[in-house]
């Protein structure tokens, strides 16, 4: 067995030294019968190329993204990740370091962590970042709580507008701590009719920007009348790259901002794993949940870097702790914090022009296919369509075709029927014009007959 | 003026039915680097054994529990920027908080400074 | 209060002790231990490393929230963004340059076909919300694995969503309670013992538990008289960490569970230490009604620095109604993912978007079917080998806790360091200079100044026996009264220890420009 060194000499030796016969002496502790005898009903080891033979017929069984004109986005993103970046978390001091828990021999992750809570902050426009949660979606669940830490409230009011997943984990998240969630209904365009939902027990407001479908909404009005009320703003932000073209969430006066990071740095990987960001006020950083990064000096005088902050962890506060959270998306961060480099402010923005450059001359195409609506007054790189027919079906029978056109609404809204023809498409800086054609002409075909 | 100590290790220094609550010399040592105190706010109630305020050093929270049943009269601000007074000082700058005691009765339970000595004296 | 873990965090200690020999060079770095600033001292806002084609002009449709203001990201070119995280990643211990003996934390050799697989543009490339029907290889690769998660543990159901252990303890206790409320009893309680990890005392209060310790006994094991006595109708469960934090198998694990059933409440069990037992031992013929499963601790997916992880949980008959969406069903010609709960349905609800941690699912199947049935059943014995090896090489010169046979890890306390003036930090300093990783320190909490080894199956002998010989050498150290070697430790790592006073009192959680300015 390639990874296992002891030989059986070694382990006859080890046995001896130790005391016992036979290695089943060691596990005398396990109840006799729950010893078990042979082997379990599974296959026998393999060598390393029958292992990458299983996972290549696994692969055949999938369409992958890049295989052909790809329109799904709805909270993750095909983006281009350069080569550098995979190299660099493949090196075996980033991929097999444990949490630096000592940090005299961890600099290297603290100081990446460091520079990448630098940049969520000031992507965000906000004061702290921590160093990650899982994703996204788990993230607006901790702001959740942390809102309800903060104003000692227990009302959550929720956009129509977030993501429907993301609805369903806040749901999830604070239920069994007596959290109550409204989910408003959708309200592109005014934002401020959410303010009819907050009364006196709420601790906070949850809006996505851009929205789930695409619009992008100006919170600031919105987050000066909570801001009265000593209400929290909580702004998700599931495409990151949107932020290199559109005012930060800070600017609107967002109080807590989370957001799904995968777009930089980071593959589909059908779902994860992927980051999440977590950015808030100087005031609230002791609510913070998860790790935290910070400066400080060794015994010489020279500057280093620690986690800190700990006691709001459960390591330290078990039950009390803002958040159960220990593990959490550590090389992700480090792919987004170099390809964030390799971006800088240039690359960033340019990257976001392009994206919202593309779905522009998409959606300038799509108006001209006859059975294609545009919902959308503002988007970034992802807008909504309604079509003259199922969105579903219509998807269905492009695939046929080798388009995967965008993502269907009602597959999260299945029972809402005022949702079965709509289609939310995004663009990329990896989709080219050729497939934007071929989603037209397609389209065109499909939607006419 | 009239001292006294818990068994968790807070004094009270009681004056005009008013106490001022702090950690003992013992605590501050034991707990370590003190680098964050968390106080209550002016005017809430507590009741004696409700825990009130929590201090921190880096590798440890401990919750503060209320000696006396009352109502905050005034937080030490200057813990805030400065949570090392608990250590230089912590039967003197570092103090927590005022109360204004409900019941003076209750502070029959608590040790005077000679109980106080012998009861740490017993803990190791 | 008072429940300080006694360990120092100051610098205080390391001070002027045994300072930097040699010249001090111009540069601060010293040969190959080179000094690296940060990104944003040595890039700016004009660089980038990556070009993009230029952009016709175009009407843009941001509704007027154009970003106006510089945001102050910088930028480094290629060459110079990769020597900056190779130097920086020379500064990172990993288990690619030696043993790791994290205990509990179980730091793996992590194979490289996993990373190669995982990059597979069918597996890598692949978007959670496509058309179910161009994802079939996915679903049947979560299929596959949750099929051997099941057989490795004689559980009937498992959930793939959850993103990491605590996340899975969190669904494992949140199925519980939906479990209990269907029968309009939802308790109030969960039991844990002292040792447990403190995300088990977290997740428990997230899903609105109030937390019971319960102690352990002279040798390390849950007080089976003790929990008894804390079970009653408001107990909703207990949580049982089994192979212990002490390193221990629990051996009345059977009564735990039998008497927490009695009572009608459920059995989590925390499988973080599962590679002491995989292919050894089937949970489910413990009475386990729950147990998450680290895939980045027995099925090697790396740590990465702290992440990602995955936390697939095992549930019995009982739970397996209550399980999080989504999930896979395997139909006659082709998988289904199912979103929703059906009509009627009894999950308890969604944890994530999308589908959880496909990425760590790919690379630990592949780690299964590397080692096999037959290779499995190995990792624990040779861990469980390695761990006892450790205690029998060690026990005449430092204080075990508990007698053996321990587990996959070995627990040692601060006895043996009584009056020599050297704590387990400090003796765990020293052995960075020795070019080890210190083992889990101060935890658990049940014993004074805990040391925990775990050396884990991909040891040699050799490498084992090295470890050995330098924890030997260091006891000897420090019983001869060197303790300028531990009180000054680590003099040959990249920096001195640390003062994680200073940084908690002043945070400093980003770099900004004023700072420079």
């Amino acid at each position: 067995m390639r990874y296992l060194p002891l030989s059986s000499d070694d382990r006859a030796e080890m046995l001896d030294k130790i005391g016992v016969k036979e290695i089943d002496d060691l596990f005398v502790d396990v109840p006799p019968h729950a010893l078990l005898k042979g082997l379990l009903d599974l296959p026998l080891h393999m060598t390393e190329m029958e292992v990458e033979q299983n996972f290549e017929a696994f692969a055949a069984k999938n369409v992958s993204a890049g295989s052909g004109p790809f329109f799904v986005g709805a909270g993750a993103y095909r983006h281009y990740v350069p080569s550098s970046v995979d190299y660099q978390l493949q090196r075996g001091e980033f991929l097999t370091a444990y949490t630096p828990y000592q940090p005299e021999i961890s600099q290297g992750t603290l100081q990446t962590l460091y520079e990448f809570q630098t940049q969520v902050a000031q992507i965000t426009g906000m004061d702290v970042a921590n160093a990650s949660m899982y994703d996204g979606s788990t993230a607006c669940g901790e702001a959740a709580l942390m809102a309800r830490r903060i104003t000692r409230k227990n009302k959550v009011i929720v956009s129509g507008n977030l993501h429907p997943q993301y609805i369903d984990v806040v749901k999830n998240a604070t239920k069994h701590t007596d959290g109550i969630v409204i989910v408003s209904e959708t309200t592109v365009n005014k934002p401020e009719n959410l303010l009819d939902q907050v009364d006196a027990d709420t601790s906070c407001v949850i809006v996505q920007y851009p929205d789930f479908f695409g619009n992008i909404n100006d919170y600031t009005a919105l987050a000066d009348a909570l801001h009265e009320q000593k209400k929290i703003l909580v702004i998700v932000t599931t495409e990151i790259v949107a932020l290199g073209a559109i005012k930060s969430p800070g600017e609107m006066g967002a109080d807590i901002v989370v957001g799904e990071g995968q777009s930089i740095g980071n593959g589909l990987n059908y779902g994860g794993p992927y980051v999440g960001l977590f950015a808030t006020r100087q005031k609230y950083v002791r609510q913070l949940p998860g790790r935290l990064c910070g400066e400080t000096t060794d015994a010489d005088g020279k500057r280093g870097y620690v986690l800190t902050l700990s006691t709001r962890e459960q390591h330290i506060r078990r039950e009390k702790a803002t958040s159960n959270i220990c593990t959490n998306a550590g090389l992700c961060t480090l792919a987004f914090t170099i390809h964030m480099t390799l971006l800088g402010e240039v690359g960033y923005r340019q990257m976001a022009k392009i994206n919202h450059a593309g779905a522009v001359k998409l959606a300038g195409k799509l108006k001209e296919v006859d059975g294609v609506e545009l919902l959308n007054s503002t988007f970034f790189n992802e807008f909504t369509v309604r079509l003259n027919k199922n969105a579903a079906e219509v998807v269905e029978a492009l695939v046929e075709h080798d388009v995967i056109a965008g993502l269907p609404v009602s597959r999260l809204y299945p029972n809402n029927p005022d949702f079965a023809n709509d289609l939310i498409i995004a663009v990329t800086e990896t989709t080219s014009e050729d497939d934007m054609d071929i989603l037209v002409s397609e389209l065109n075909e499909v939607l006419s007959c | 003026m009239t001292i006294y100590y818990s068994e968790d290790h807070e004094w009270i220094n009681v004056e005009a039915g008013v106490g001022t609550v702090g950690i003992s010399e013992y605590a501050q040592n034991a707990l370590g680097d003190i680098v964050f105190v968390e106080v209550p706010e002016v005017g809430d109630d507590y009741a004696k054994g409700d825990e009130v305020a929590v201090v921190e050093s880096v590798k440890a929270a401990s919750e503060i529990y209320s000696p006396v049943t009352g109502e905050i009269t005034a937080i030490n601000e200057a813990l805030e920027e400065n949570a090392a007074l608990v250590n230089s000082s912590p039967n003197g700058d570092g103090w927590f908080f005022k109360i204004k005691i409900s019941d003076e009765n209750e502070l029959e339970g608590l040790m005077d400074a000679d109980g106080y000595k012998k009861f740490i004296a017993g803990l190791e | 209060m008072l429940n300080n873990q006694g360990r120092p965090t100051g610098v205080d200690g390391a001070k002027n002790v045994g300072s930097a020999t040699g010249f001090a060079t111009y540069t601060g770095s010293r040969g190959l231990s080179q000094v690296e600033g940060l990104i944003y001292e040595i890039g700016d806002v004009k660089r980038t490393g990556v070009d993009f084609p230029e952009v016709e002009d175009f009407e843009s449709c941001l509704g007027g929230m154009e970003r106006k203001e510089e945001i102050g990201l910088v930028g480094l070119s290629e060459p110079e963004t990769m020597r900056h995280y190779t130097r920086l990643s020379r500064k990172n211990y990993a288990i690619d340059l030696g043993l790791y003996p994290l205990g509990s934390c179980t730091m793996k050799h992590n194979p490289r076909i996993n990373e190669k697989v995982a990059r597979i543009p069918g597996l890598s490339d692949v978007h959670p919300l496509q058309p179910i029907s161009t994802t079939q290889g996915a679903l049947d690769l979560i299929d596959t694995l949750a099929h051997w998660l099941k057989t490795l543990t004689g559980m009937p159901a498992v959930a793939m969503s959850p993103k990491a252990g605590a996340h899975g303890e969190l669904c494992g206790l949140m199925a519980i309670r939906a479990a209990l409320e269907a029968k309009g009893d939802a308790r109030s309680i969960v039991l844990a013992p002292e040792s447990a990890h403190g995300t088990n005392p977290a997740t428990a209060a997230l899903c609105g538990y109030k937390v019971k310790p319960i102690p352990a006994t002279a040798d390390g094991r849950v007080d089976l008289a003790a929990m008894k006595e804390a079970l009653g109708p408001d107990v909703a469960a207990i949580m049982v960490t089994n192979p212990n934090t002490c390193g221990l198998f629990e051996r009345e694990i059977i009564e735990i569970a039998d008497a927490v059933h009695a009572i009608g409440g459920y059995f989590y069990c925390d499988g973080a230490n599962f590679n002491a037992i995989v292919g050894k031992v089937r949970p489910g013929d413990l009475g386990v009604d729950a147990m998450h499963i680290n895939l980045h601790k027995t099925f090697s997916t790396p740590h990465g620095g702290g992440g990602p992880g995955a936390g697939p949980v095992v549930l019995s008959e009982a739970l397996a109604p209550y399980a999080p969406i989504p999930y896979v069903l395997a139909g006659e010609e082709s998988f289904e993912l199912v979103e929703h709960d059906v009509v009627g349905g009894k999950s308890f609800g969604r944890m994530t978007a999308f589908h959880g941690q496909m990425g760590m699912c790919i690379r630990a199947l592949a780690y299964m079917m590397s080692h096999g049935a037959d290779g499995l059943a190995k990792i624990a014995e040779d861990s469980v080998l390695n761990a006892n090896y450790v205690l029998a090489s060690l026990k005449d010169v430092m204080s075990a806790s508990y007698d053996g046979p321990c587990m996959h890890e070995a627990l040692f306390d601060d006895r043996f360091l009584k009056d020599t003036g050297v704590s387990t930090l400090d003796f765990s300093k020293a052995m960075i200079d020795e070019g080890y990783h210190p083992m889990t320190m101060y935890f658990p909490l049940v014993v004074h100044g805990a040391m925990l080894i775990e050396p884990t199956e991909s040891e040699s002998k050799g490498s084992v026996d090295q470890f050995i010989g330098m924890m030997r050498h260091l006891v000897k150290a420090a019983k001869e009264g060197e303790t300028e070697r531990f009180l000054g430790a680590p003099y040959n790592a990249p920096l001195k220890r640390l003062d994680e006073t200073a940084a908690a009192r002043n945070p400093i959680l980003r770099w900004r420009k004023t700072e420079e300015e």
